[in-house]
């Protein structure tokens, strides 16, 4: 894309939402068998699946804290998921994003009511689209709710970027790729922030907006976690969905 | 780093002090420890630096080598950095590659040498499409007591900022200074017992749970930040960490990197 071409038509961003609106979010919680909680996100063009297990035996033995759950938490993206194929396995920056991703939400789980244990958390973007980690942590969060983890709160995550000098919320690839700066922030509904990356170039007042910004994004991704998960349970409710009743 | 062990009474005695107003080695919250800063010290690296902070030590050396460009840049140099947490700085480091935290802090010098577009990177191209300078910064932690992070940045721009790109030994006429257009400089706070550290050592590290990395560019933009570690943070608290590593950052600058 050309430097100059604009990034706002008519104060409109190029996929017709406004400055401060986030990209269609979907989220269902309890989609896989196996995993003791589970979740699938989709943020814009992002879809994003995480399992949690645990909190269950740690291996190897080493790792193990004798006061409090260790967590895990493994971010990886699919070879198919990026435009030019990524080669499989943990790169650096992969590396990097789950560190600060479990870091993200270990503020909230109260990891000493299991102590030597583990609570694994595996986060797979099936399809990128900028923001991959904080859909992850979203999805995660809602994973680790249908798992049953105790947590003091639920975290929801979303970047708020720069692009013409104008704070916008949530990014969409080409505002990221081309554009001046892009803040990726979590936080529980009660305004602790539990991540925060940036990278670009914000003024400290436009540092102040952009995380303002993306709290109202947060706050809006909170309401449709917490949906998700009243509509799992609700549907465990229902005998109708279980067999046929015959 | 966080692998360290910390006994609950000293983890006590730190916090007993914070409410006091005080740290273990008398600094005020917001204090460095004594910085210095030695350039040139390996000659055989394009640019050098050596970082003390207190009693943390890192040395950073860039090389300057020519090569391929990446595909979807075809006409800028490259920058590549890496930071070797190496056994003999502290009983925590391990042999092997690097870990998460070896990772992070060599993305995060990149981070702010990358985003505050220190480097010019149209003027390290040779041939477009075929050859440009491609530029190393290698980050060697020779003593961690604590805060590793400011020391790396601190030495990675000072090493760039002497660096001379050698292009008489590859036959591409004479060398010249590798230009550097801005001056990133990284501050790290920790919050612990409800107060804001700067620079912190390896107890006080330990003891709090969250840092937050910010660096700030020389007019006083903020090109890079991180919040590092399991705990939580406030806006309110980030807002204030913000504002004091713009000051802190723009004294180290005026110190020891003023051109």
């Amino acid at each position: 894309m050309d430097d100059k071409l604009s990034f706002f038509k008519d104060g409109i961003r190029l996929d017709g939402r406004r400055p401060g609106e986030l990209r269609p979010v979907k989220i269902e919680a309890g989609v896989l068998e196996r995993a003791d909680g589970s979740c699938y996100i989709e943020m814009g063009g992002n879809k994003v699946i995480a399992a949690v297990y645990g909190p269950r035996e740690v291996h190897p033995r080493h790792l193990q804290k004798v006061t409090r759950a260790i967590v895990r938490y493994r971010y990886n993206m699919a070879s198919f998921s990026v435009e030019e194929r990524k080669r499989p396995g943990p790169d650096r920056r992969s590396h990097e994003v789950s560190k600060v991703s479990r870091e993200a939400l270990e503020p909230v789980i109260l990891t000493h009511y299991f102590p030597r244990s583990v609570i694994d958390v595996f986060v797979e973007v099936l399809q990128a689209d900028a923001g991959t980690r904080t859909a992850g942590i979203n999805a995660a969060s809602v994973a680790l709710a249908d798992a049953g983890v105790p947590m003091k709160s639920l975290v929801s995550s979303c970047a708020a970027g720069k692009v013409d000098g104008q704070i916008i919320l949530d990014p969409m690839k080409d505002e990221d790729n081309f554009g001046e700066g892009d803040m990726p922030l979590a936080m529980t509904p009660d305004g602790e922030v539990t991540l925060l990356q940036a990278d670009g170039r914000f003024t400290v007042e436009e540092m102040r907006e952009a995380m303002e910004t993306a709290r109202k994004g947060c706050e809006q991704i909170y309401e449709i976690q917490k949906k998700a998960l009243i509509d799992r349970y609700s549907r465990l409710e229902d005998p109708k969905e279980e067999g046929s009743g015959v | 780093m966080s692998n360290n062990v910390m006994s609950e009474i000293r983890k006590d005695y730190l916090y007993h002090l914070v409410m006091n107003n005080e740290r273990a080695d008398g600094r005020s919250f917001d204090q460095y420890r004594e910085i210095s800063l030695e350039t040139g010290v390996i000659k055989k690296a394009d640019g050098s630096a050596r970082v003390r902070l207190g009693n943390t030590q890192v040395l950073v050396g860039v090389k300057i080598q020519p090569g391929e460009p990446y595909s979807d840049s075809p006409d800028r140099g490259v920058i590549i950095t890496n930071a070797e947490l190496v056994p003999l700085a502290s009983p925590n480091f391990e042999p092997g590659p690097p870990n998460e935290h070896g990772i992070e802090l060599a993305r995060l010098v990149d981070r702010g040498v990358r985003e505050s577009k220190s480097i010019d990177l149209d003027a390290l191209c040779i041939t477009p499409g075929q050859k440009v300078w491609i530029l190393f910064i290698d980050i060697h932690i020779l003593d961690d007591c604590g805060n590793i992070m400011d020391a790396s940045s601190l030495g990675a721009i000072a090493a760039l900022m002497t660096a001379k790109v050698p292009a008489e030994q590859y036959g591409l006429g004479e060398d010249w200074p590798l230009p550097v257009r801005d001056i990133p400089v990284a501050t790290t706070v920790v919050e612990f017992g409800g107060v804001l550290m700067s620079d912190p050592d390896t107890d006080e590290e330990t003891a709090a749970d969250t840092k937050l990395t910010v660096i700030t560019t020389a007019d006083g933009s903020v090109c890079g930040m991180q919040k590092r570690g399991p705990g939580p943070l406030s806006m309110d608290n980030i807002y204030r960490i913000v504002d004091i590593s713009c000051e802190k950052a723009k004294e180290i600058r005026e110190k020891f990197l003023d051109v």
